[in-house]
């Protein structure tokens, strides 16, 4: 099957891209009670993958411990950050560990069904996913008393989103399951509790949920070598941008940005933006921070910027997303990206003071804590980061303005 | 019955969860937390919002509505919660664990003066030149928090055309702050679902089904969003200029009929507290206006419970007499234009069930471009009838192609009690220093029966004190005719009336239970509708249903805010007023015994009433083409 960008790299890689046997995961997971999994999981220290980097043990066990006749696990493989496109290996190489992730967890919170939530945009693997699940099915790795485990019931389903950026947010993304517009809601209540038609609901990243039937079948200790304290285990970067060689590499957190740039052949960078247009962008005299939640976190999404490149046109085109793909909602999200694109264009222009730019870091620090979703909240990211480490650049190159802020 | 709880939660998101018997919430406990420097103790699941409320902190909200579920967009109510990393909203914000709160830090102030400011900046128009001037939620804001200049600079050119396809509701879309109260207040409130935000991010916007103009929907105008709209984005058509013009005309003879909710409610306009009646304060301002002559439409609120108590005893006669399996009951009031519109649209194949008595607005209107004409001997055609009303949906009734009975245009013009308001003001008059003054006869002062037609279970209360009457001989057995059943905010009534001893005429129904429903809100009316569908209201004789919370006096048309404090004020205001009227049954109404013998001869449903008071309707279904 197709892929995004033509790799030159092979699937290597310690945790996600190891060895796995199809059905593994299941199969152990079943010979011991759900508690044994929750604790297996919490040794392991997983966090979400998906970008917020929720541990992933607390949330199933929220959800294993309300009280429901019904249950939902959600595999959100929406993917719609720009520049991630490593959900989109994992769905086409490896649905097997994403699957039996989603039965494990079906099994632990007491779910019987399963929804992968497919980015509009992947209606090609449809058939591939499906054909798989069906194998499932007849392994009676789903459907009733799976592998001989009275009671324990559990399919899957696939379902499209629409193509929003928003619907990737897990409560927008529940909305748009129930056929709504695709708008977050508020929190709390938390999904785990309320979620899909107002019962306890787990959404979980591709990436996560692929990580589990490892994590089940070798342990949480042997996870746990990999990675950083706060950041176990490994994680899968989808590289973009001015390099020789960009692609899907699995390599463990705390790996440094400096050791990424030379692995995917980069030369000249003078940027990178870790963790998509909603993430922050690191001048040259950062590239010696790790890739981690504690330092610098991200979903996956690693674009490189050479010296040709503008900075203020990459922040431009950034901005521009955001006006588009904000829901619309609430006000600081609705209103603020436009303000600071506003911004962006009067700089292009020459056309702007020191003060009133100023004034737009501040909104853009309201629009971090006053926004309703993670969207609203990490839109100005990309606009501080770029305006404060780039300044000599946008200021000396665009307008009048001198960046120490003397002219106009 | 019937009762919709949880309002304040959408119905997508009311949860599911089973709660453990040892969960604190199930037994109502109690959860201490820090507000600012106040320890306080609030019942687990109170918002912040509420909590701050209830202990005099002022925290300001713009999408909150008490009404309306919780939205949680606008984020101007935004508090700093110890130990999050955001902040939060108080109005959808549950206290559930010990917290501390602070509603007044630098951060929250500055991020609410950004919100004003990003509103503000694309708030197109000047205060000075809109409607809201002074009453409007946005400006509100502006002012507490001191916004003397653009920060973000301020639209200078429209961004959306106006809608004013319709008869009822203007929409500016560009005055609009996408609160989305007028969203819930459609699809939750009311469960019409008119409205609903479209597009997205900067481009969203609150619009109708493929943004087509209101006229073209399935709008019934009951103009509940227009009552909920913090700002200006939302109103009626106006018909004032026309008025006046009518006025002005000497050749012209303008009457005006008054509905009692407006006049419950009207004071509101001038900034007196909800709940105190200006009836004959009102009567003398429009004569000073120049209204020509002041009725009151309770006097055909009378004649309507004449005309719809005998179509529903000539119904009972016929089901259970003749045993003709034909007659639809229950049988449905009619005098709510939103609720007719929308029973046409959602109901189509039942409105047979409908009273086909027409509304006491349009009996009016019919009645004084004949008897009145006739008997004060002036051309109809020189005639000009203006409608007071607490209704958007009474415009687009009095313009429906079918209201011609008198051989004009029935009602001229239906004017809201915000309309009426501010006509009084540009007259330069101070509507509460006015002296009181009565009706203008021929019709003179009506009962008190067609008074409380305002309030939701009115029109079915009215109708008891005359049909139990007619059929038994004896008054109603309710102390000082107050029929309790029929009153109360309750969305869903249910209740009956047995009948014995019957007169001669009515020994058909000796024994029978008369059993009636009263709904109001058109999502009440809802239920009703599927219960009916469903085959449980075989044994119901009667519903009473009214498009609007509260009844009339929650009208479209009403003095804005409301809420349903205000609403049980008006009520109450009405009930008071009702009590201390010497006549307190339509029948007894010395008016309406003197036009069935001499104008209406043929007695109640005779031809002539047939031809002037009652109407039928067109079934409109929900496609939209
Ligand atoms: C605007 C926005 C878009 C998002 N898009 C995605 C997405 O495409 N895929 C994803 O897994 N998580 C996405 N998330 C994160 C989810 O809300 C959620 O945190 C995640 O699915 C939880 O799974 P995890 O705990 O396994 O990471 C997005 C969040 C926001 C605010
Ligand atoms: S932050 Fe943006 S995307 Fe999120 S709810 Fe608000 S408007 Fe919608």
């Amino acid at each position: 099957m197709e892929l995004v960008i033509e790799e030159k790299i092979k699937r290597t890689g310690p945790v996600i891209f190891s060895e796995y046997q199809a059905g593994e995961g299941i199969r152990k997971a079943l010979s011991i009670n759900r508690q044994d999994v929750l604790f297996e999981l919490k040794a392991s220290g997983l966090k979400g993958r998906g970008g917020a980097g929720f541990p992933t043990a607390t949330k199933w066990m929220l959800s294993a411990a309300a009280v429901a006749d019904k249950k939902f696990i959600v595999c959100n493989a929406d993917e719609g950050e720009p520049g991630t496109f490593k959900d989109r290996v994992l769905l086409l190489e490896y649905p097997k560990l994403i699957f039996d992730g989603m039965v494990v967890g079906g099994y632990t919170i007491g779910a019987k069904t399963g929804i992968v939530y497919l980015r509009g945009e992947y209606e090609f693997m449809l058939e591939h996913l499906e054909s798989c699940l069906e194998k499932m099915r007849n392994e009676n790795l789903l459907g009733k008393n799976i592998l001989g485990k009275e009671g324990f019931d559990f399919d899957i389903k696939i379902r499209f989103g629409s193509g929003a950026y928003v619907c990737g947010e897990e409560t927008a993304l529940i909305e748009s399951l129930e056929g709504h517009r695709g708008e977050p809601r508020n929190r709390p209540p938390y999904p785990v509790n309320t979620g899909y038609l107002g019962y306890p609901t787990v959404v979980n990243n591709v990436e996560t949920l692929a990580a589990i039937p490892h994590i089940i079948t070798k342990g949480g200790e042997w996870f746990k070598q990999h990675g950083t304290d706060k950041s176990t285990g490994s994680k899968l970067f989808s590289v973009s941008g001015d390099c020789e060689k960009p692609g899907v590499y699995e390599l463990p957190w705390g790996t440094k940005i400096s050791e990424l740039l030379e692995l995917v052949g980069a030369a000249n960078t003078k940027a990178v933006q870790v963790g998509g247009a909603s993430g922050i962008c690191l001048p040259q005299s950062q590239f010696d921070r790790v890739l981690a939640y504690e330092d610098a976190a991200t979903g996956g999404s690693i674009m490189i910027f050479n010296e040709k490149r503008s900075m203020l046109k990459v922040l431009k085109n950034f901005m521009e997303f955001f006006v588009e793909e904000s829901c619309g909602q609430c006000t600081p999200c609705r209103v603020g990206n436009i303000k600071l694109l506003e911004g962006v264009e009067r700089i292009e222009k020459g056309n702007y003071t020191f003060a009133y730019i100023n004034t737009l870091k501040e909104l853009g620090k309201t629009m971090q804590v006053a926004s309703k979703c993670g969207l609203g909240q990490s839109s100005p990211n990309s606009f501080i980061s770029i305006l404060e480490n780039f300044k000599e650049e946008i200021f000396h190159t665009n307008g009048n303005g001198g960046y120490d802020g003397k002219a106009k | 019955m019937g009762k919709r709880n949880n309002l304040r939660t959408p119905v997508s998101q009311r949860p599911h969860v089973v709660p453990k018997p040892t969960d604190t919430s199930y037994i109502g406990g109690m959860v201490s937390v820090q507000i600012n420097e106040k320890k306080v103790s609030v019942p687990l699941g109170t918002t912040i919002l509420e909590a701050c409320k209830e202990n005099q902190i002022h925290i300001p909200t713009l999408c909150n509505h008490d009404d309306l579920c919780v939205a949680g967009v606008c984020r101007i109510c935004v508090v700093e919660v110890e130990g999050m990393r955001t902040l939060q909203t108080a109005c959808t914000f549950p206290i559930t664990a010990p917290i501390k709160i602070h509603t007044s830090t630098p951060m929250v102030r500055k991020a609410r003066r950004h919100i004003v400011d990003l509103l503000l900046s694309e708030h197109y128009g000047e205060c000075y030149s809109c409607f809201r001037n002074e009453n409007c939620e946005l400006q509100t804001l502006a002012k507490e928090y001191g916004v003397d200049e653009y920060t973000f600079g301020h639209i200078n050119s429209p961004r959306h055309e106006i809608d004013n396809s319709s008869t009822s509701v203007i929409r500016d879309m560009n005055k609009c702050v996408l609160c989305k109260r007028c969203v819930r207040t459609c699809i939750d409130l009311q469960e019409v679902g008119v409205l609903e935000a479209l597009n997205r991010g900067h481009d969203t916007k609150v619009g109708t089904f493929l943004d087509k103009p209101l006229a073209d929907v399935i709008c019934i105008y009951c103009g509940q969003c227009i009552n909920r709209c913090p700002t200006g984005a939302l109103r009626a058509n106006d018909p004032s200029d026309d008025i006046w013009d009518a006025i002005d005309d000497p050749t012209k003879h303008v009457v005006i009929q008054t509905a009692p909710s407006p006049r419950a409610a009207i004071g509101e306009e001038f900034g007196i507290e909800p709940g105190k009646s200006f009836t004959g304060e009102l009567n003398t301002a429009l004569k000073r206006i120049g209204f020509d002559k002041v009725f009151d439409t309770n006097f055909t609120a009378d004649l309507t419970i004449i005309e719809e108590g005998t179509e529903l005893l000539n119904r009972l006669k016929k089901a259970l007499v003749d045993k003709d399996e034909s007659v639809k009951l229950p049988q449905f009031t009619s005098c709510s234009p939103g609720w007719i519109k929308f029973i046409e649209h959602f109901y189509p194949e039942y409105l047979d069930y409908l009273s086909t008595a027409k509304s006491p607005q349009q009996m009016f209107g019919a009645i004084t471009k004949t008897f009145y004409a006739q008997q004060a001997g002036i051309d109809s055609v020189n005639i000009v009838t203006v409608a007071l009303m607490p209704c958007s949906a009474k415009k687009f009734e009095c313009n429906r192609p079918e209201m011609n009975a008198s051989g004009y245009k029935d009602v001229d013009y239906g004017l809201t009690t915000r309309e009426m308001a501010k006509m009084i003001k540009e007259a330069g008059i101070y509507l509460p220093e006015m002296p009181k003054s009565h009706f203008d006869d021929p019709f003179g002062e009506a009962s008190g029966a067609g008074l409380i037609f305002g309030a939701t279970g009115g029109v079915m209360e009215a109708a008891l004190r005359t049909v139990y009457e007619l059929v038994t001989g004896r008054v109603v057995p309710f102390d000082n005719l107050r029929i309790e059943p029929c009153r109360g905010f309750e969305g869903v009534k249910q209740a009956s009336v047995k009948l014995e001893r019957c007169v001669e005429k009515y020994n058909f129904l000796e024994g029978v239970e008369l059993k009636f429903i009263v709904a109001h809100g058109t999502a009440n009316a809802k239920i009703v509708m599927e219960m009916l569908k469903r085959g449980e209201l075989s044994d119901v004789h009667f519903v009473e249903i009214m498009a609007c919370p509260g009844g009339c006096l929650g009208g479209g048309g009403q003095p804005i805010p409301t809420s349903e404090e205000i609403r049980k004020k008006r009520a109450q205001a009405i009930y008071e007023e009702e009590e201390s009227l010497p006549i307190r049954k339509s029948h007894e109404n010395p008016h309406i015994k003197y036009i069935y013998e001499n104008f209406l001869t043929e007695g109640p449903c005779g031809e002539l009433s047939h031809k002037l008071l009652h109407t039928h309707y067109t079934k409109r279904g929900k496609y939209i083409s």
